[in-house]
């Protein structure tokens, strides 16, 4: 009986160490790159291919600086900053009302129109953006900040509007009939009903599209040509094709483009990890 | 009756923002891409002409063009088994209730929410040829004659990419399976125990069939990832060495980029999408056939 628990015991502790061996392995292949980058940052142009060292014996923390100033990955930052904050805050605001108006408003072609956005949504369709680039010269928009907006506003429309019109179905209505008793217009019970109450579902838009416009790169190779209006993946791209041997900026410049997202993830990474979970539940 | 019309009215106001915009930047360029793929057209000039279905059959023809479907249908072929494999091994792993689980699902789908570019980036910075850090350990460990050019080198070149985006996805992948796992009844899994299925039955007799929905839009979406995969490539090799790890979006690119012909871009495209709706349809009509049995 002792023995036979014995050995019981010692398979589950082989099992669980060969379980924990694998998963830690993995793990480090994820990071161990990421790591790399961060370190080749720190070195010099002359260090940089012979010290393989895990942690330079001295920091260039300085290069830093200079990917900021003389790189140009300030320009980049601010213009991500500004592409990321505009286009996330129009999608919230265009899709939150939409997804109301779905959920709680009667109006003709509304069905017609909720399953246009949704096929819109499941249809792929890759050379969409050769008659984009068409439409953005047509406009003038070429070039501009407003043409690199305004199309990525449009790629997180439906699946934000999806996705709140879902969340809105559920709640319940009571609130919303008690404050059009007190005299709320139907704006006041978006704003001061629906979206408090939908602050979960929001969250979700808010992460996803926050990472998909910072790590957007094609539009941007499509749309932008001057640097002053790049965002950092493009800025990446141009800075490595212009200053060939400066890896440990380059190096920089790309840790510079990752440390919010690591951050932002780090912080929401319960939020994002049921986003995606709970969007490929709904997806079955 | 008025003022219930205007009442109506206001509420298209609430959807007017989202849709002029889809109709602008969503539909309108869904039907353009139609219209311009039956001209020849530089995509400046004025002169605009319709060539019939003369693009898609240059698209039939085009040798370098179907290479790149190959490539990519390479890198998902190997993603759909090896990426997926290993997500599902390590969610069944992390599935058993292990403590630090949390935190190896926070490292594993980190990869995913990074750009593409810096990915591919900082790959072609560890494959680098001669001094990279992949070719300097294996002349540390003896294998110098391991070491080449990964990324520059015809016979390996392909692989590595494929490599890189499987290192970038898998995460992702696993997330879900691992979702998928854990929504399993535990009493199911009980029941076989008292019954005495051992561990392999069960995965068999439970796991799989349950898990079947979760595998075929785990497929889905990696067909639709791996297919469309640019950043990485863009980043890493740009097609390169020749024609060797070319994928549809980079060739739609040179259409339209390089060659200045913006109907063949078009035609492309839609060859293209056609061919990726058709992979999703066969593989929506699997799963249904799976579940009759």
């Amino acid at each position: 009986m002792l023995r036979e628990n014995l050995f019981y015991r010692v398979r589950r502790y082989a099992k669980l160490s060969f379980a924990y061996i694998v998963l830690t392995t993995v793990a480090i292949s994820c990071l161990f790159p990421l790591w790399w980058m961060f370190v080749s940052a720190l070195k010099t142009r002359s260090t940089i291919f012979s010290d393989f060292s895990l942690w330079p014996a001295h920091p260039h923390w300085e290069n830093f600086y200079y990917a900021w100033t003389k790189g140009g990955f300030g320009t980049y930052f601010l213009n991500s900053v500004l592409y990321t904050v505009t286009v996330v805050f129009f999608i919230v605001l265009f899709s939150s009302w939409a997804a109301y108006a779905f959920s709680r408003l009667e109006f003709p072609f509304k069905n017609f129109l909720y399953l246009l956005l949704i096929a819109s949504m499941m249809i792929p369709i890759p050379g969409a953006f050769i008659a984009l680039f068409v439409l953005l010269k047509m406009l003038g928009l070429i070039n501009t900040r407003i043409g690199y907006i305004l199309p990525q506003i449009n790629a997180g429309l439906a699946f934000a509007i999806f996705l709140l019109r879902t969340f809105f179905d559920k709640l319940p209505r009571d609130l919303e009939d008690a404050a059009r008793i007190d005299g709320c217009s139907r704006l006041g019970i978006w704003w001061h009903v629906v979206m408090p109450l939908a602050r979960p579902a929001l969250a979700v838009v808010i992460i996803f599209n926050t990472l998909m416009v910072w790590n957007e790169y094609l539009l941007a190779l499509l749309v932008l040509q001057d640097k002053s209006k790049m965002p950092l993946t493009r800025g990446l791209m141009v800075f490595q094709g212009v200053h060939l041997i400066d890896y440990p900026l380059l190096m920089a410049g790309m840790t510079i483009t990752v440390i919010p997202v690591i951050l932002v993830y780090l912080l929401m990474q319960r939020h994002i990890i049921k986003g995606i979970t709970a969007g490929a539940l709904t997806g079955q | 009756m008025r003022t219930r019309r205007v009442y109506t009215l206001t509420n298209y106001l609430f959807i007017l923002p989202a849709l002029l915009i889809f109709l602008v930047f969503g539909v309108y360029p869904f039907f353009k891409v139609f219209q311009l793929s039956v001209m020849s057209w530089d995509g400046i000039s004025p002169e605009v002409k319709f060539v019939g279905l003369q693009n898609f059959i240059e698209v039939l023809h085009d040798r370098v063009w179907w290479a790149s479907v190959l490539n990519a249908a390479w890198i998902t072929f190997l993603a759909l088994t090896i990426q997926n494999g290993v997500a599902l091994i390590l969610a069944l792993l992390c599935a058993q209730n292990i403590r630090g689980g949390h935190v190896y699902r926070v490292i594993f789908y980190l990869p995913p929410v990074l750009s593409g570019i810096v990915i591919g980036l900082i790959w072609k910075w560890i494959f680098r040829y001669p001094d990279g850090i992949l070719n300097m350990t294996l002349i540390k460990l003896g294998l110098e004659h391991l070491t080449r050019d990964w990324l520059g080198n015809p016979h390996t070149a392909l692989n590595a990419v494929a490599i890189v985006h499987m290192w970038r996805g898998f995460g992702w992948g696993f997330v879900i399976l691992l979702a998928g796992l854990q929504n399993i009844p535990q009493q199911i899994y009980e029941a076989a125990r008292v019954d005495g299925a051992n561990a392999l039955q069960r995965f068999i007799y439970i796991t799989v069939p349950l898990m079947i929905p979760v595998f075929v839009l785990v497929s889905i979406l990696t067909i639709l990832g791996s297919m469309q995969i640019y950043d990485i490539i863009a980043a890493t090799t740009n097609g390169g060495p020749g024609y060797h790890t070319e994928v549809p979006v980079t060739r739609i690119l040179a259409s339209m980029q390089g060659a200045g012909r913006f109907g063949y871009a078009c035609a492309q495209g839609l060859v293209f999408g056609a061919i990726l709706l058709f992979v999703s349809l066969f593989q929506l009509w699997v799963s249904k056939r799976l579940k009759q049995e």
